[in-house]
């Protein structure tokens, strides 16, 4: 026998009683590498002080929409604004290069699951988080140093090893002085990009926990990554799923957990250990 | 109380699919009633009549498939069963509190922190905010010597009072309670009898799922049987009516 299984959801209404504007608004991403459809007319909101979480199998597409977030790459088609003071409604797609680069060095951090993307791995610790601070004008040797420690402490990395090397460091410790980095300057916008993937459990509880409690006390937004869902169940307020370049299905991560609406949702829930 | 309901369920609906069975669970189907402030409602009803899914579907754990839920918040009225994602997560951030009987910590975060957290989201300052978290974890009954461990090494007993003390130190508005007192013991029954009779007179209205509840006997003021769809007031005076 078969059933009829299109029975739909009620259809959610737009936000009312949330005063805020999203942060972040993407419309209409789509990009295609060669035949491969990364990205398929995807739409994202994100708004202040939430932790949107984006899970979906390899090659779903994820990493590509976070890399677009951080303006390193950009869409065949697709708009992005994010909510910052007199940018308000300006498609940061269309900004030249080196403009996208300023403005993704002030506004935005990012830790990558690999810490040869985002640290130079032979500077000093303090050094890596000092040179964002560097290119966001600041000159003063004493400043520099003073604002590195704080962003490293911050980060809970152990400040007697501030001026050791990245290649010298535990993976729990070179994903900290990323973190550091990535707040340094204070962003308005922080991109995790699997941040606990390859570290031991134990470790990988301490990274989380230093991430909820900057999300707390520094009311940071941000926009996680993972295959692990029980890093973004742990997480995030809100969970995107991807498959095939596509959001199948969003929603508050418990409702997407405990009552996931797409057939591929379903799978992956149950497939979870 | 005042003569606006706070929450008025209209012919409230919840089926899953389950796509890998090809098939439909209909969990319950066209559940009405109202909740006024400072009122308790007790859900009765046999395993799997849909009880702790029908808690669920107000607080959108599940999405319904069909109904209302016009819940009137501090910000305006809103259809809960229909409402943005980022407005129900406001609503359960300042407004409605959802207590299970399982603790969901995260590692390595000790008891006095995690149930001050409700409280530091609120900007309460931290000095202030893991005094009131001692107070509740001692009117719980949670040793001192726990209160700066991590919970998951902790009995199920214990892990329920840290999970009651982080529930209901923020009043809230509407608290949605599913069998919270399993595993708990007499004193920590008691404790929790008396919170929820101080949020009542506070104007805390209340809808409750009990393994036992005579735990509650003394808050009740209606129950809906969701398996024979009666609703009864405290009189004991049964009448049919349409859920």
């Amino acid at each position: 026998m078969s059933l009829d299984l299109g029975l739909p959801a009620l259809e959610r209404a737009e936000p009312r009683l949330m005063r805020a504007e999203p942060l972040l608004t993407m419309s209409g991403i789509s990009k295609r590498f060669g035949n491969v459809r990364a990205l398929r007319n995807v739409d994202a909101k994100v708004y202040p002080g939430e932790v949107m979480g984006i899970v979906g199998e390899s090659g779903s597409g994820k990493s590509t929409l976070l890399r677009m977030m951080n303006l390193e790459d950009t869409p065949d088609t697709g708009d992005y604004t994010l909510r910052l003071p007199g940018r308000e409604n300006e498609n940061l797609f269309d900004l030249a290069r080196y403009e996208r680069r300023m403005l993704c060095a002030r506004h935005i951090g990012i830790v990558y699951q690999n810490p040869h993307l985002g640290l130079l791995m032979k500077h000093s610790s303090s050094g890596n988080v000092a040179e964002r601070l560097l290119i966001a004008g600041e000159r003063s040797f004493d400043v520099l140093r003073d604002k590195a420690r704080e962003a490293l402490d911050a980060s809970e990395f152990p400040l007697d090893r501030m001026d050791a090397r990245p290649i010298e460091l535990s993976g729990g410790m070179q994903q900290r002085v990323q973190l550091a980095k990535a707040i340094a300057l204070e962003p308005a916008l922080l991109l995790l990009d699997e941040p606990t993937t390859g570290l031991d459990v134990s470790v990988q509880a301490l990274v989380l926990d230093t991430l909820k409690r900057l999300q707390r006390d520094r009311k940071i937004t941000m926009v996680l990554v993972s295959h692990d869902l029980g890093v973004i169940r742990t997480m995030a307020d809100r969970v995107m799923v991807m498959r095939h370049g596509e959001v199948v299905e969003q929603g508050l991560a418990d409702q997407v957990f405990q009552d996931p609406q797409h057939a591929y949702t379903q799978q992956l829930v149950h497939a979870k250990l | 109380m005042t003569s606006t309901p706070l929450l008025r369920v209209q012919g409230l609906t919840k089926t899953f699919r389950m796509y890998h069975l090809d098939s439909m669970l209909h969990a319950f189907e066209g559940v009405s009633f109202d909740l006024f402030e400072g009122e308790f409602i007790l859900l009765r009803g046999h395993n799997g009549a849909g009880k702790s899914t029908l808690l669920r579907t107000i607080w959108r754990s599940y999405l319904p498939v069909g109904g209302h839920v016009f819940y009137r918040s501090n910000h305006g009225e809103i259809d809960l069963a229909n409402a943005a994602d980022v407005d129900i997560a406001l609503l359960r951030r300042e407004e409605i509190g959802f207590v299970t009987q399982f603790l969901n910590a995260r590692p390595r975060v000790a008891a006095q922190d995690i149930v001050a957290e409700p409280l530091l989201l609120a900007g309460v300052s931290r000095a202030e905010a893991l005094d009131q978290a001692r107070h509740w974890l001692d009117q719980f009954g949670v040793r001192p010597e726990l209160w700066r461990a991590y919970p998951s090494t902790f009995s199920g007993g214990e892990q329920q009072k840290v999970n009651l003390a982080r529930a209901l130190i923020l009043p809230q508005k509407l608290l949605l309670l599913d069998e919270p007192t399993a595993s708990l013991d007499a004193g920590a029954r008691a404790a929790l009898l008396r919170r929820l009779a101080e949020l009542k007179r506070q104007g805390v209205a209340i809808i409750g799922v009990f393994h036992h509840p005579g735990d509650v006997e003394t808050l009740i003021d209606r129950e809906i049987n969701l398996s024979t769809r009666v609703v009864a007031d405290e009189t004991t005076e049964r009448e049919d009516v349409a859920l």
